[in-house]
């Protein structure tokens, strides 16, 4: 292990957690399930009627639940019937009796149920983003459940209306570390980024969860049941979009990396290149922290970091950059940045493919390519070196090359976490 | 609007005079003044945010909201007071004699709902428990009645203005429906007064905004994922100094047999791509035998013939339609069996390749190649008809024609000079040698399909 190894454990990322971690929490959710189903089992089920309106939308929503983009799952319509149903406190002029038991047992019953047709057209559950909505949930109704009795909540909406707000946002702030925790295990991504991203990923549809749960809560009050339902309606909207926004964003994905085979197809690099120099260059970026929309550019960049080869009349022998002239470089460099820019979206992208060939430290006063261009030199770099082999002794040699030229040619930081990629076998 | 009539200013003075006088007459007893302040500041708020429609002289705002939770709330003129905040609304755009004419038009249109909803026996006040399920006829009538009476006096002013009929189809029927829709959740505000009080609002317009951040997102996407696809076909092209813009045109021609004959609109958007993707197999043929002009040897041919499956191997793995991979695949086939990779026949070629192929022809045939130089329209279409049948499928040979007759076609930006593509082995686009250009422009005509240049005798743009 080198010494920035050792930092790195220092700094307290803790590695193998990954399994321990989520069973952890799946474990955590059974218990909370059966103890609740164990104590409505004894003290029978309170309200059958309004249990069964709320663990029926419970169901329907997760039935609706949608995948996020960045591999993430997301149920609003479940979401907010639950806390709604933890959150309630009158339907119309029947005061709302439920305890906390039978909140989580609901909202467990309703998961599953609805989780079962995904089941049964073979979409396996993941257990612990159900796992985390569910001690969301609980959290919730722990507090608010012994409250809701009381003369303050009952009362007036000024004295109920912050106390279950509150609430809200605290459920919201226990899913989001929740997923945070599962994906820096998932993928070895820094704790804070990953609670960053989630947070700047999961607000807008937290604040309309969140939203219609309160909606929910109080109607329920005014109109009965049925209300419940209609307050369900922008979420639904909400999340026709949010599934067509993913989809779009995973065939953008697919339509990339499939062109960028353009350049392998006519001869230009070898085969699997844009591929795999993508693939270490976003392993690189998440081991030097950056953020998940930083991230995605660097991959959109190291798709396409070669398609200005498409100007070369004569493909160069084996498509390997590094043996061609500084001019050379930047000029195909400067090709393939315009190229993206004609997309007139991802400026950012075409800038780091255009400064991708410059020295990570330049001569003169110029200043310092950005970090993504940083890394695809060396990802790039790497895989001429290496190619397609699997041989470790390959790897190990071209990382040690790399570290040769980083008094100029490529950015220390970055070969080193490339290099405890290679160390860790993750290449 | 540009210049008005006299009618038409006296029409605007009346409508302006009335509003005027329905809010200061009132009667405003027993209205709570919290109330009429919060609806005010949402309407207002609405205001601001509104978006601008296609016609770009109308747009269209939520409003309508605050209005009708007053009309429930605080009746007719209360509901005509709540309207006039339309005046607060910061928005860029219109001018104050607009301002004022919006405000009026809303005022009348709340004031009329509220005398429609008390016609039908609402009860002015905030609801309870009690007042569910009868509340709701007359609330339905009073959204009718603003909907109606709102876009009764635009269509007069647009009317009288002599603003082209284009400015009111912005008016159509799912902008009348979004409007009756969101009039219902003045309802739902006014209901949850009594629990919620001015927060009701608030809340209840936060799950719209998010939805409709959302769609915005999605579209938004869209266009980005478009403009890359297209971005990165023309990179392809430049291989081929002859078939810039061809993949656009392609997949503009196709998609304008889909329409022709009724297609999905899935089917239609994946028809798009594989327009614009057919021919990115063609990066595997080698450049000198894409720009031959003599007659190509048969190993040549061969090695043209496998573009379409060079093509599949590429688009492959992209989660469209398989119909779209099976069109680019099969787009060269016939319908008489003698086409390529797999000769097949008739039916057996999939659709989109059918219609893929048509456009494919009509738009070599329009522009100029290494090996013929471009031909009229009406000859093309001449020719598509000469080979329908044997070629072509003459279902959509006919479509085509039919939606060239209507909406016309832009073919290709005639090539300058047909002899300078012999010896421009890196054609316009080429990178400057230091990085001067860096802020790119795109430096060759094909970002977009652009104005026909003057003096291309092939260019039609029949009606």
């Amino acid at each position: 292990m080198t010494v920035t190894g050792q930092r790195y454990e220092a700094r307290g990322y803790p590695r193998h957690r990954l399994d321990s971690g989520q069973s952890l929490l799946v474990i955590a959710a059974g218990l909370l399930l059966v103890a609740s189903v164990a104590g409505i089992a004894v003290g029978g089920l309170i309200d059958v009627s309004t249990a069964v309106a709320f663990g029926g939308l419970i169901a329907f929503g997760e039935l609706l639940r949608l995948n996020l983009p960045g591999d993430r799952e997301a149920a609003p319509i479940a979401g907010a019937g639950a806390l709604a149903y933890a959150l309630l406190v009158r339907v119309q002029d029947h005061p709302a009796h439920q305890g906390m038991q039978q909140v989580v047992a609901v909202t467990a019953i309703g998961m599953l149920i609805g989780a079962l047709p995904h089941l049964a057209v073979g979409r396996p559950a993941r257990l612990h983003a159900m796992a985390g909505r569910l001690v969301a949930v609980a959290v919730a109704a722990v507090i608010f459940r012994p409250l809701a009795g009381h003369a303050v909540i009952g009362g007036h909406w000024w004295t109920a209306l912050p106390v279950m707000a509150s609430l809200v946002i605290l459920a919201w702030l226990v899913e989001v570390v929740i997923a945070a925790l599962v994906r820096t295990d998932a993928l070895r991504a820094r704790y804070r980024v990953a609670l960053a991203d989630e947070l700047r990923v999961q607000l807008p549809l937290g604040v309309a969860i969140g939203a219609s749960a309160l909606l929910m809560a109080f109607a329920a009050e005014v109109m009965g049941l049925f209300a419940v339902a209609v307050f369900a309606a922008p979420l639904l909207v909400t999340q026709v979009a949010l599934r067509r926004f993913a989809g779009i964003r995973a065939t953008y994905l697919q339509t990339v990396r499939a062109l960028a085979r353009v350049t392998e197809i006519g001869g230009y690099v070898e085969a699997g290149h844009s591929a795999r120099v993508s693939k270490l260059a976003v392993a690189m970026g998440r081991e030097l922290g950056m953020p998940e929309a930083a991230l995605l550019e660097l991959e959109y960049a190291a798709l396409m970091h070669d398609i200005g080869q498409l100007s070369l009349r004569d493909p160069i022998p084996g498509g390997a950059t590094v043996l061609v002239t500084r001019e050379e470089q930047r000029r195909i460099a400067e090709y393939g940045a315009e190229v993206i820019q004609q997309a007139r979206v991802l400026d950012a992208v075409a800038d780091i493919v255009r400064r991708q060939s410059d020295p990570a430290r330049p001569a003169g006063r110029d200043p310092a390519p950005p970090l993504s261009s940083r890394i695809i030199r060396a990802a790039n770099a790497f895989d001429d070196l290496v190619g397609s082999s699997a041989e470790p002794s390959r790897a190990g040699a071209a990382v040690g090359r790399l570290r040769l030229d980083t008094a100029s040619e490529y950015d220390p930081d970055v070969v080193e976490a490339l290099s405890r990629l290679v160390e860790r076998g993750s290449v | 609007m540009g210049k008005l009539s006299r009618v038409a200013w006296l029409y605007i003075a009346a409508v302006v005079t009335a509003a005027t006088v329905v809010v200061a007459c009132g009667p405003y007893g027993g209205v709570d003044w919290a109330q009429v302040i919060t609806l005010g500041l949402l309407l207002a708020a609405s205001e601001s945010t509104a978006t601008l429609l296609r016609s770009r002289s109308l747009a269209w705002s939520s409003s309508s909201v605050a209005s009708l939770a007053a009309v429930v709330l605080a009746g007719p003129a209360g509901a005509a007071l709540v309207a006039c905040c339309t005046l607060l609304g910061i928005r860029r755009g219109p001018s104050p004699m607009q301002r004022l004419f919006n405000t009026a038009m809303y005022a009348l249109s709340a004031y009329l709902a509220g005398e429609v909803y008390l016609l039908f026996g609402g009860h002015v006040g905030t609801p309870g428990p009690s007042s569910f399920p009868g509340i709701i006829g007359p609330y339905a009538a009073a959204t009718v009645t603003h909907v109606a009476v709102n876009f009764a006096l635009l269509q007069v002013v647009f009317w009288l203005a002599g603003e082209p009929s284009s400015a009111a189809t912005g008016l159509n029927l799912k902008l009348l429906l979004t409007d009756l829709g969101y009039g219902a959740l003045g309802v739902l505000i006014a209901a949850l007064w009594k629990v919620l009080g001015p927060f009701t609002p608030v809340l209840v317009l936060i799950p719209l905004f998010v939805a409709r951040w959302a769609v915005a997102q999605f579209a938004a996407q869209q266009r980005a994922y478009e403009a890359t696809v297209s971005a990165l076909c023309q990179a392809v092209e430049t291989k081929d100094f002859y078939t810039r813009g061809h993949s656009e045109r392609v997949s503009k021609g196709s998609v304008m047999i889909a329409k022709e004959i009724g297609m999905r609109t899935e089917r239609v958007e994946a028809i798009r791509l594989a327009g614009m993707l057919h021919d990115v197999g063609k990066l595997g043929v080698p450049t000198a035998v894409l720009q031959k002009s003599g007659k190509l040897t048969d190993d040549e041919y061969a090695a043209v013939q496998l573009h379409p499956m060079r093509g599949l191997d590429i688009v492959r793995d992209i989660g469209f339609l398989d119909e779209a991979l099976a069109g680019i695949m099969h787009h060269h086939e016939r319908i008489d069996g003698r086409g390529y990779p797999m000769g097949l026949a008739g039916d057996e070629i999939p659709e989109f390749a059918r219609v893929l192929s048509v456009a494919d022809a009509f738009d070599a045939m329009t522009s100029t190649r290494s090996y013929s130089h471009a031909r009229p329209v009406a000859d093309a279409i001449a020719e598509l008809r000469k080979w329908a049948g044997k070629q072509f499928d003459p279902a959509f040979v006919d479509a085509f024609v039919a939606a060239i007759d209507r909406d016309g076609w832009k073919g290709p930006e005639p090539v300058p000079d047909a002899t300078a593509g012999a010896d421009v082995a890196v054609p316009p686009p080429a990178p400057p040698p230091n990085g001067t250009a860096s802020n790119g422009t795109p430096s060759n005509g094909t970002a977009s399909s652009g104005t026909p240049s003057n003096g291309a005798p092939l260019i039609t743009e029949s009606l």
